[in-house]
């Protein structure tokens, strides 16, 4: 198994190399240059040239690729082109913001979606079957930045339940030390930001988790179903096993292989939706930032950010797969 | 929100079928806005009561905005959200006055020019300290604006300091060309700072109350030249605390501010990045901020309606016009087709439904608020009639013989032109009820910028716009239309009477012959048509009623000096 | 749907209508299937029934509130947009547009994945490696922000909206179809056909493919849906399909800042995508009851 885990990760370096050699590729080759946005309609054929010439644009592809490899050699990704800030800064800031939403959003979409899908399958064709699938269907599809909005309208603007945006209320003050608002408010006791911090991630974790939370329903559903109906459960139940046991022992273990795979996958579905979440309820994370940069032809800020992101997912895929491997037997792990 | 609306019920149900059934009843109170929980609130500390309508000391002011600042440098920045910043805290020499652009003192007390035009002479407030309790002197000017030179013709008066590389090219001062302008920036003592020019330049004084020629703190710029973009000291009223990058920045009163006469009253003005219109507008309507930037047109109407609610409203120093690809032919040479465009548009309709009149229609290119408006040019106005007298002029009756245009729309809003692709199709709608096909074009923004600016084959109308920087017309004049200053202006018309004016207005410094001149401009841009005047967009910046003297300015700058809180 | 309404492989034994009358038996699919039969016809005849030119403007009849509205008026049913449009004429139109954009997408990404998947499942070795390395390569984006990247690089339309998705989903397909081919082949009856040398493309098609249609068509059904959400997510970002193009997306993202004003801009676009992605869901579930075996009672 460590062999297998090894080698996944020595396998991962030319993954990530092979991401940054497309996407510096695709958008060096785009038209649009930073140069141009950061001039807009005022740029004068002088102002521009300059600016080619101070971000090293006017120098082939190929060498701007090795300086930007070169960097990375010592550990740096470079520093951004709007910001003039280092890449790896802007990260640390950021990324913990999306980290929090994303977290909150699973555990919501998995607690909620892996309960309703074993109890949809458990009571095919109830009432409760239908409404949970139809709820599920539902909520996969909706577009979730409509949904965010109609989440505003409603529990902010006519309920004033909740906060509209952003991660902290003005006036609250937090010490700010992981960047991640509610272990920082818990770290530092400080009681009011948390509550704050609560408050303002409950929204944009619930919009964000609409998708997956339906799309885990279905699959642990389809998946429970599948295994409920294998020979061993009939047996099991056969034996006089309690309805519990053979559901929760049995079944379940089985039917969660498919269902980790699927969760696994989640998590580009929820980084994708925290470039439109973040958008809709200001939340300063890594979404809007990579969309940002994409927007702005801040290669810098592509070429380090997306690096970094790609490599935190290839980990994530990495667990899910030796998590499928440790469960599932019969895939072997030469 | 309007009392009682049955749509807005509608999308509250269907939302809460899905979330809890229990949650029905709030349909009920979808007619009053709550205000969230008393601590998402900004902390307006309870003041003592004063006079009714005198200036309050105290407070916090939370402006909501659609983007975070890029830097805090102000010469090296490009952006309006970072010039917001830097507005409240640098200052320099000369200041535009507090609703219009005309120049008054600002770190200079005075200025002296001399007869032949060449030096300009600036005599210094004193006793005025940075942030950082260094202090202002004609040194830190030279050192200001200095750094900005290509060749460092400067001179300090005491022992100044080394100035590092350039981190970038400084944007506005090689786009203002500067370098062509100053020759030489020279302390003569510790409150006097002498200007050489190179030629006569009659808007350079109100180049100098632009952004990028604020007075930075060379102490603090020495300390860390690469962090000073996100560590600002200057002399302005509020003073730099901290900045969550896409969040918030928090600027705090600065208590040494020298001019004592009125402001700064705000303890604390807090800038929040909203990016979503919706939003940012919804954050306004429940008083979570105070002042909301750029809110989408239609929600305009509803903070009309709203008591709670002011509206600032500032004619906005700009022009959305739809240019002509004058590289190529039929464009180029038919002004009868040109005019034919022209008269087929109907502006009013596009102010009243697309700008959601929140505008007015454009005849000359410069705004009617500006010096040397010609108001006696008649500008095109809606005729499908005569627009197709034109066509058939043109050599194109009804269109026909004309294959399919391209009409390129801009991709993002800006201030003068609030959705580019719905203004394209309302044009194109125009159009082809006089026989011209157009097709909407548009492209992801950088890319509209770079293919505009090349005046590609494929492109034969394009539309475009400007934002004034300084309030005088040759920022609108000439570096828009004159294209035979540079291959880099965006409309390459090439006309000799119009070249010449343009030169003769920058040398002169007479502003009543300058008005003059740019009259005679704007009458031969109306006789040429080398370009649609479309409209000037008016600015309103929804606020909450207690926030007071918030005035909006004609550059877009955002200051809060003189802004307090009921 | 292109995958379920011909279902290939050692059921051919049984009879086709077998499967249909199953199919005919499971409310669900057929609740689906009328609901996609029913915007299938909406798309085919579009012309025929909208009452308006979907893409033409009337400044004077801008933001109508629909017919049962106090304002209302029966010429246009459900209102009109901030240019005049109406608001029915384009979503009808806009079926053509999102059905367009499901089944090229997701074809795409089905018949890529698939056959990668099965090829690296299969075969195993280099060529494994191979493949799921360029499968991870995509996996290591979120698939929204590859999705801009690659319309950042085509450039912003519908057409490369789809296939941008259509890239992106192509990892979804192949890494289950893998995993069934994975498990598949440890079968006894995988192994059995080899033994009597049985040629691999056929062992593939015929034995294992078959096998993992159930995952594949919920995949696939899925994929549908969330390709019209896509389209409409880029859509909200500028980079889906252009104006005019009645979108369903597109439309709710542009009416997005009438929110407060005139939510039924927003609101019917949006039930008409809840409503095409129920139908293609409904129609999923219920096909992969009817097709697979081993779920009858």
């Amino acid at each position: 198994m460590l062999a297998y885990i090894l080698r996944r990760i020595l396998i991962l370096i030319p993954t990530l190399l092979g991401v940054s050699v497309i996407v510096f590729l695709m958008l060096h080759i785009t038209p649009g240059d930073p140069a141009e946005l950061l001039l807009g309609e005022r740029a004068t054929e002088e102002a521009l040239l300059q600016m080619r010439e101070h971000l090293g644009l006017n120098r082939p592809l190929h060498e701007q690729y090795g300086m930007f490899m070169q960097r990375l050699m010592r550990g740096d990704l470079g520093e951004t082109i709007w910001t003039r800030q280092k890449v790896w800064v802007e990260v640390k800031q950021r990324f913990p913001a999306t980290m929090e939403l994303s977290i909150v959003a699973l555990l919501i979409s998995c607690s909620l979606g892996i309960t309703f899908g074993i109890v949809s399958a458990t009571r095919q064709y109830s009432l409760f079957d239908y409404l949970s699938m139809v709820g599920a269907l539902a909520g996969v599809s909706m577009p979730i930045f409509w949904l965010g909005l109609v989440f505003m309208l409603i529990f902010s603007l006519n309920l004033g339940w909740l906060p509209l945006s952003g991660r902290l209320s003005v006036g609250i003050n937090l010490e700010v030390i992981t960047n991640f608002y509610v272990l920082d408010a818990l770290l530092t006791r400080n009681w009011p930001a948390l509550r704050d911090a609560l408050w303002h991630i409950i929204m944009p974790a619930a919009t964000l988790s609409t998708i997956p939370m339906a799309i885990v329903a279905r699959m642990t559903r389809s998946a429970m179903l599948d295994v409920l109906r294998q020979d061993y459960i009939k047996t099991a139940k056969a034996k006089g096993l309690s309805r519990f046991t053979v559901t929760y022992k049995h079944a379940l273990r089985n039917a969660l292989i498919p269902v980790i795979t699927t969760i696994g996958l989640q998590f580009g579905v929820l980084l994708g939706g925290a470039i439109l979440t973040e958008t809709i309820f200001a939340w300063p994370g890594v979404g809007k930032w990579m969309y940002d940069a994409v927007m702005q032809r801040d290669y810098m800020v592509i070429q380090g950010g997306v690096l970094f992101i790609a490599a935190i997912f290839v980990v994530i895929n990495l667990c899910v797969d030796v998590l499928y491997a440790v469960i599932n037997p019969r895939i072997s792990v030469r | 929100m309007k009392k009682g609306s049955g749509y807005f019920r509608l999308l509250c149900v269907g939302a809460i079928a899905l979330l809890a059934a229990g949650l029905i009843a709030c349909g009920e109170k979808a007619e009053e806005a709550k205000v969230a929980p008393p601590e998402t609130k900004p902390a307006a500390p309870a003041m003592q009561p004063a006079s009714a309508d005198g200036p309050k000391t105290g407070g916090t002011l939370v402006f909501g905005r659609g983007g975070d600042s890029v830097g805090l440098d102000p010469a090296y920045e490009t952006d309006g959200n970072s010039f917001m910043i830097c507005d409240n805290v640098y200052e320099a020499l000369i200041a535009f006055k507090d609703e219009s652009t005309a120049l008054e003192p600002g770190l200079a007390e005075s200025w002296d020019i001399s007869a032949d035009g060449l030096t300009y002479t600036f005599h210094l407030r004193k006793d005025i300290q940075f942030h950082d309790g260094t202090p202002f002197t004609a040194d830190a000017v030279v050192f200001s604006l200095g750094r900005q030179m290509k060749e460092r013709k400067i001179k300090y008066a005491g022992t100044g300091w080394e100035i590092p590389a350039q981190e970038r090219p400084p944007e506005y001062w090689v786009s203002m060309e500067m370098d062509d302008i100053v020759d030489g920036i020279e302390a003569t003592d510790d409150h006097t700072v002498v200007f050489k020019l190179k030629k006569v330049n009659a808007p350079f004084l109100a180049n100098l109350a632009m952004d990028f020629a604020d007075i930075v703190s060379p102490t603090a710029y020495m300390k860390d030249p690469k962090e000073f973009i996100r560590n600002p000291v200057g002399t302005g009223p509020f003073k730099f605390v901290s900045w969550v990058k896409d969040d918030r920045i928090i600027l705090e009163r600065f208590q040494g501010y020298w001019d004592k006469a009125a402001g700064p009253y705000l303890d604390q003005a807090i800038f929040r990045s909203i990016p979503e219109n919706s939003v940012r507008f919804l954050e306004l309507k429940t008083g979570n901020i105070h002042i909301c930037q750029f809110p989408n047109p239609a929600d305009i109407e509803l903070a009309r309606q709203d008591s709670n609610l002011t509206l600032p409203t500032q004619p906005g120093m700009n022009i959305g016009y739809l240019g002509f690809n004058l590289t190529k032919e039929p464009w180029k040479s038919n002004l009868d087709l040109r005019k034919a465009v022209a008269f087929a548009l109907n502006k009013q309709a596009i102010v009243d439904n697309l700008y959601q009149g929140l505008g007015q229609v454009a005849k000359n290119p410069i705004p009617p608020t500006m010096w040397g408006y010609n108001d006696a040019v008649p500008g095109y106005m809606y005729d499908p009639a005569k627009a197709k007298e034109h066509l058939q002029k043109a050599g194109f009756p009804d269109g026909q013989g004309l294959p399919e245009i391209t009409l390129w729309s801009m991709p993002v809003p800006r201030p003068y032109n609030p959705d580019g692709v719905k203004i394209g199709e309302a044009m194109a709608a125009d159009l082809a009820d006089i026989g011209i096909k157009a097709k909407v074009v548009t492209f992801e923004w950088g890319t509209y910028l770079k293919r505009q600016r090349e005046q590609p084959e494929d492109m034969d109308l394009f539309q475009l716009g400007w934002t004034g920087d300084n309030g005088d017309p040759d920022n609108f004049l000439a570096v828009l239309f004159d294209g035979m200053a540079s291959e880099a202006i965006r409309t390459q018309w090439h006309n000799e009477a119009y070249h010449q004016l343009m030169v003769q207005g920058r040398e002169t410094i007479d502003q009543n012959k300058r008005a003059e001149i740019y009259k005679q401009a704007q009458q031969i841009f109306y006789d040429e048509c080398p370009n649609i005047a479309i409209a000037h967009s008016t600015v309103i910046w929804p606020a909450v009623n207690s926030v007071q003297n918030f005035k909006l300015h004609p550059t877009s700058s955002v200051r809060l000096k003189n802004v307090w809180m009921k | 749907m292109t995958s379920a309404t011909a279902p290939r492989g050692p059921q051919d034994r049984h009879p086709l209508l077998e499967q249909m009358s199953q199919l005919w038996r499971n409310k669900t699919a057929v609740i689906g299937l009328v609901i996609i039969t029913f915007f299938i016809l909406t798309a085919l005849l579009a012309p025929l029934l909208s009452p308006h030119n979907p893409v033409e403007t009337s400044l004077y009849d801008q933001l109508k509130p629909p017919v049962w509205h106090a304002k209302g008026t029966w010429k246009n049913i459900l209102g009109t947009d901030e240019l005049g449009r109406d608001t029915l004429s384009r979503i009808i139109f806009g079926s053509r547009v999102s059905l367009t954009v499901a089944l090229v997408s997701v074809g795409l990404a089905f018949l890529v994945g698939t056959f990668l998947g099965c090829v690296s499942g299969y075969f195993k070795g280099i060529l494994d490696s191979l493949v799921m390395r360029v499968m991870d390569m995509i996996l290591a984006f979120p698939y929204l922000l590859l999705a801009i990247v690659v319309v950042a690089y085509l450039g912003p339309s519908l057409q490369n909206a789809m296939i941008a998705i259509g890239i992106t989903y192509v990892p979804r397909f192949a890494r289950i179809v893998r995993g069934s081919v994975l498990e598949e082949c440890g079968k006894d009856y995988v192994m059995a056909a080899r033994a009597i040398g049985a040629r691999d493309a056929r062992i593939i098609f015929l034995a294992i493919l078959p096998n993992c249609l159930g995952p594949l068509i919920v995949q696939t059904t899925l994929s549908m849906a969330s390709a019209i959400l896509d389209a409409a997510a880029l859509s909200f970002l500028g980079l889906g399909a252009q104006p005019p193009t009645p979108e369903w997306g597109g439309m709710i993202a542009r009416s997005r800042a009438l929110i407060l004003r005139a939510p039924w801009v927003m609101t019917f676009p949006g039930l008409a995508i809840l409503a095409a992605v129920l139908g293609f869901n409904l129609l999923g579930d219920g096909l992969r009851d009817a097709l697979d075996p081993r779920l009858r009672d």
